[in-house]
This record gives C-alpha cells, structure tokens and sequence, in this order.
C-alpha cells in the first residue's frame, strides 16, 4: 500500500538522522532524565518518572528474550512476581541490605527461568507462547493460594525502604535516580553480552537454528540461558517495585501486566536496545496525558499495537530496519 | 594414508522410503571425494546423516576413529567435521562478518562474567575472531563486503560466505553440498579453485555435485548413489565408464 510505505519512510528518514546523531542524542536524553526531577516540583510526574523507569527495566529484560532469540514469553509477569515477592517475603521477614535482596530476587527469577526453561526448550513460536502463558497465571494462582508463604489476595504489606549505610530510599526523587542507575547498569550489561560471543550464539538462534547448529552452537542451552538473563532482570524489576509500591498483591501480576509489557516491546522495536526504552515510554506516557480516559488505557494499548503491526511491523526503531540502515549507509 | 571417515552399512528410512540404504564409503585422509547420483539419490540424506542433523535408522560412522554415529551435530562440528547446505542457510540478518564470527564459537570460550567485564579471555577471543573472521572473508574474496548483511549478498557470494562460515569452526574435514549449483562459468571456477586450495592445505573435502565438469577436474574418488545405494565407486576415469553408472543416469540400454 502506498500510504504504507510513505509512513514507513517518513519514519525511515527520521531515524536515518537520529542513526546519524546517535550518540548526541543518547546524551541529550540522558541529561534530560538527569534533570527531569530538578525542573518539575509536581511530585506526580515524578511518581510517573519512576514507573515509566521501572517499565523501560521490564520491557528490557523482556526484550532481551524475545527480540533475541524469538523466545515469545508470554507470561513474562508471573517472573516479575517472583521477584516482587521474593523481596516482599525477604524484607519483611529478615533485615538484609537491598543490594543482596536485589541479587536475590533476580536469581530466584532465573531458577525458575531455568525450570520452565528446560522442559520448553524445544517448543518453538506460539507452543513456546502457550506454555509459559500458563507458567504465568500458574504463578499467579499460587500466589493466591499459598497463603501461609504469600498471604493469598491480602498481598504482603509494609514492605520497608531500603537504606544504604545512613541513607534511606524515601521519595520519589530517590526512587527515580534509583530506578535510573539500575535502567542505565542493565543496558550497560546487556549492550556488553550481546555484543559478545553470547550474545552471537543468540542471534544465530534467531536467525536460523539449523546452521546455528552446524557452528556448534548448543541451541538448547542457549535458549534456556538467554530465558535465564532475561528473567533475572525481570526478577530485579519486581524487586524494584516491591521496594517501591511497599505492597504486593496478585492483582498487580495478572496476564494484562504481561501483556502491556510485550506491547512496549513490540511498540518500541524488538532486538533493539533502545527499543524497548522507546516503547515503555511512549505507552506509560501516553496513557497518562489522556487520564480522563483511564478505563480506555487497554485500547490505547490495542490501537498502538495494531497501528504498529499495520505500518511498521518492526516496530519504532525494531532490529531490521536498523540493519538495513546500517547497510545503506556503508554503500 | 589414514582413514578419516568411514561408514559401516549406514542407513536412513524416512518410513518406507530407503533414502539412504546400506552405504559403506571410507574417505582417505587429504583426498577430495565427490559423491554423484540422480536427485533424489540420497547425497544429501547422507550428508545430514553424517554430520547428525538426522539419526541414522541403522549403521554407523566413524570419523578419525571415534564412532560418532550417536553424537550431536554440536558434538561433531566440534571434533572438526564442518558443512554447508544446498539450500544456503545463512544468518540473513547479519554481517557477513557477523556470519564467520558466529561460526569461531567452538574456538572460543566467552561467558557471561567475560562479556560483562571484558575479561582477557573476552578480548583475546574479540580479537582473534575480528582479526581471522577477516582472514577467513578474504580468502574467499569477500573482504570489502564485510558489512553487507547475509540476505543483501549476491547468490555466489552467500555461497562463498557459507564455506567461509564453515572453516570457521577450523575443519580437517569440509562436506560441501552443491556449491556450485545456479553459478556461471567463472564463478564456479573461483569456487573449484578455492576448494582445490583447501584441499593443498590438508582439509578433506567431500563434495557433492551435479556439474561433472566439476566433479571430474576436482575428484581424486567418486562414489555414486542411486536409490540410496552404491552403485559406482572408484577414479573418475573408472566412474565415467561404468555402465552401472550411465544406466543410472540415462536408463538401461543408454551405454
């Protein structure tokens, strides 16, 4: 369709210039989020700050599963829960500093990335999808049910700050350099595996596992790793968030969660670092400009999907098209 | 000279269908075979039977002494068995210096801990992937195209790349499957003149083909299969005049 290509061109031409920029404008982005908690004293858009930070952490790990290895995890919340209640059970029952809470939570995650991950490592596509569908609500459900350990629908409450020697996390400014540091040590992380033989064992999953095979790549073992990394920071977002909110409930980790996390990625771009980053802030943003509509949110998110998969398949700034660029470029 | 590959009575059903059936070959050290027959022959069958991509039904294969009939094609890429496919299967998406540095992945060791600190076994693994990845992309004459993604690549040269993909893993025994089909005149000469070279080098190499110019200029042994059999093996002044041969080829009664 005409139309088509013309949207996709005009987008092409805009993130040709920002390609070419790139670097700048990573700064200027950085020094705008730097600065965003100094030029505003309106504690809500602060608020927002943080749990758009906490999305761009989500979609991240998210991402890294999908994007890089086509791993269609679905219930890619009930891995967030893991790590929200493990910080919950943790800190109410125990004082131990949040570094090793975090570690905690992450790693708890990634064993359970590690069980479901085997049994599946041969289920490609949408049975990959199906399965761990149901992993996320069999979460949920044993949260609700497992009152003793989670106590069931009443959430966990009471869930204390976290201190750092004298210093206590306490506002919401706190919380968003907080939320920033560990976005920004997370795509440090990733950007340093996948540019690494790693992360090319990935991508050779990706792109075509029979001759990812021939090089003597154990594909299983690399499914189940990258579901292992991935989660693990999905792990650290739900920690983040217990610490946070400083109450858990079930409600929170219900398949929607999911969902609106796999739809900044896909928004956003898959197999792109930036794009997720793109993806949760445009859909945490932009629901909140039109706050009057608030029960409409679940259609913004429906329209925004379907607007991408008409138009630019891809996603804002998806894994092909910059590829492509890349090679325009080098013509 | 030593036997580097030999099949015992190796077979593959695809239920009642015998694409491979009962094939006995050894594969001299240093030789290159050419394996010939009508499509639908088998060849290929047999080369995903050897490096593992299929299990055979029955039989077994043994490379440099070591039965590896029940290894995976992991496990065998890393004892030194290499390939490319009829089909070119390359990771479209990706450089073609991305292509060839996938393929060092047995020769390097980078974890987790290495990427995320850039640790001496990261850089040294960076290095000699960059620095060879090149070596491998020249050699098959693809320096300057370094960059250009798998899919953008002419036909000839995904097929250069393939093989550059394949000696990657640094193989003693290279299996290529039709690298020169769909190429013209010169193309394939480069090819031929490549493998030709590999081969001075010391790799093995068993190549299947369907170009008898190919076959016969580049062949120390051919063998032909037929329904799954051997029908023919031997020189390639021997192959080319066995009546078993032409008959396979041209129906009875042809010679």
């Amino acid at each position: 369709m005409f139309s088509n290509s013309k949207i996709s061109n005009i987008i092409g031409n805009l993130k040709g210039i920002i390609l070419e920029n790139k670097l700048k404008i990573y700064l200027i982005i950085l020094i705008l989020a730097l600065i965003f908690p100094f030029i505003t004293n309106n504690q809500y858009y602060i608020y927002i700050g943080v749990l758009t930070l906490m999305y761009m952490i989500l979609a991240s790990s998210l991402n890294i599963i999908v994007g890089y290895t086509y791993q269609y995890l679905i219930g890619f919340a009930g891995f967030f829960a893991i790590g929200a209640y493990t910080t919950a059970i943790i800190t109410t029952s125990f004082e131990v500093n949040f570094i090793f809470v975090f570690l905690i939570s992450g790693i708890i995650a990634s064993i359970f990335a590690l069980l479901i991950g085997i049994p599946t490592s041969r289920l490609g596509g949408i049975f990959f999808a199906f399965a761990t569908l149901g992993f996320g609500e069999i979460i949920r459900l044993i949260i609700i049910n497992w009152d003793t350990l989670t106590r069931g629908t009443f959430g966990i409450p009471g869930i204390p700050r976290p201190k750092l020697f004298n210093f206590i996390i306490n506002t919401n400014t706190n919380f968003y350099f907080f939320a920033l540091l560990i976005l920004l040590v997370q795509l440090f992380i990733s950007y340093r595996v996948i540019n690494s033989r790693v992360g090319r064992a990935w991508l050779s999953l990706k792109e075509n596992s029979e001759a990812a095979k021939a090089m003597g790549i154990k594909i299983a073992k690399y499914r189940v790793l990258n579901l292992m990394y991935g989660t693990f920071w999905a792990g650290i977002g739900g920690a983040f968030y217990a610490y946070f909110t400083q109450y858990v409930s079930p409600d929170t980790f219900v398949l929607d969660e999911g969902f609106r996390i796999f739809a900044m990625v896909l928004v956003g771009g898959m197999g792109t670092l930036i794009g997720p980053i793109a993806g949760s802030g445009l859909l945490t943003i932009l629901p909140e400009l039109v706050r009057e509509f608030a029960r409409y949110q679940l259609i913004i998110y429906g329209v925004a999907i379907l607007l991408i998969i008409h138009y630019r398949p891809q996603g804002l700034f998806g894994a092909k098209e910059l590829a492509q660029a890349k090679v325009k470029d080098e013509k | 000279m030593a036997t580097i590959l030999k099949t015992d009575k190796v077979c593959k059903y695809f239920d009642g269908v015998k694409a491979v059936d009962k094939v006995s070959i050894e594969v001299e050290e240093g030789i290159i075979l050419g394996i010939i027959g009508p499509n639908g022959a088998g060849k290929t069958t047999l080369f995903n039977v050897l490096t593992g991509m299929l299990a055979e039904t029955e039989g077994k294969v043994i490379y440099k002494n070591k039965d590896i009939t029940k290894l995976s094609p992991q496990d065998i890429t890393n004892i030194g068995m290499s390939r490319t496919f009829q089909n070119i299967k390359l990771f479209d998406h990706l450089s073609a210096h991305e292509n060839v540095k996938i393929g060092f992945h047995t020769k390097t060791k980078t974890g987790f801990i290495d990427a995320i600190f850039k640790t001496k076994t990261y850089n040294n693994d960076e290095q000699k992937v960059n620095e060879k990845g090149i070596k491998l992309l020249k050699r098959v004459g693809l320096a300057e195209k370094q960059e250009i993604l798998g899919q953008n690549l002419s036909y000839g040269d995904k097929r250069r790349l393939e093989i550059a993909r394949a000696l990657a893993v640094e193989p003693d025994l290279l299996l290529v499957d039709e690298p020169t089909a769909g190429m013209n005149a010169k193309e394939t000469r480069t090819i031929v003149e490549l493998l030709d070279k590999l081969n001075d080098e010391g790799i093995t190499v068993i190549i299947i083909e369907h170009d008898m110019g190919v076959i016969m200029n580049l062949c120390d042994e051919i063998v032909v299969l037929n329904d799954g059999n051997v029908i023919s093996r031997g020189d390639p002044n021997y192959v080319q005049n066995d009546p078993a041969v032409r008959e396979a080829y041209l129906g009875k009664g042809a010679s």
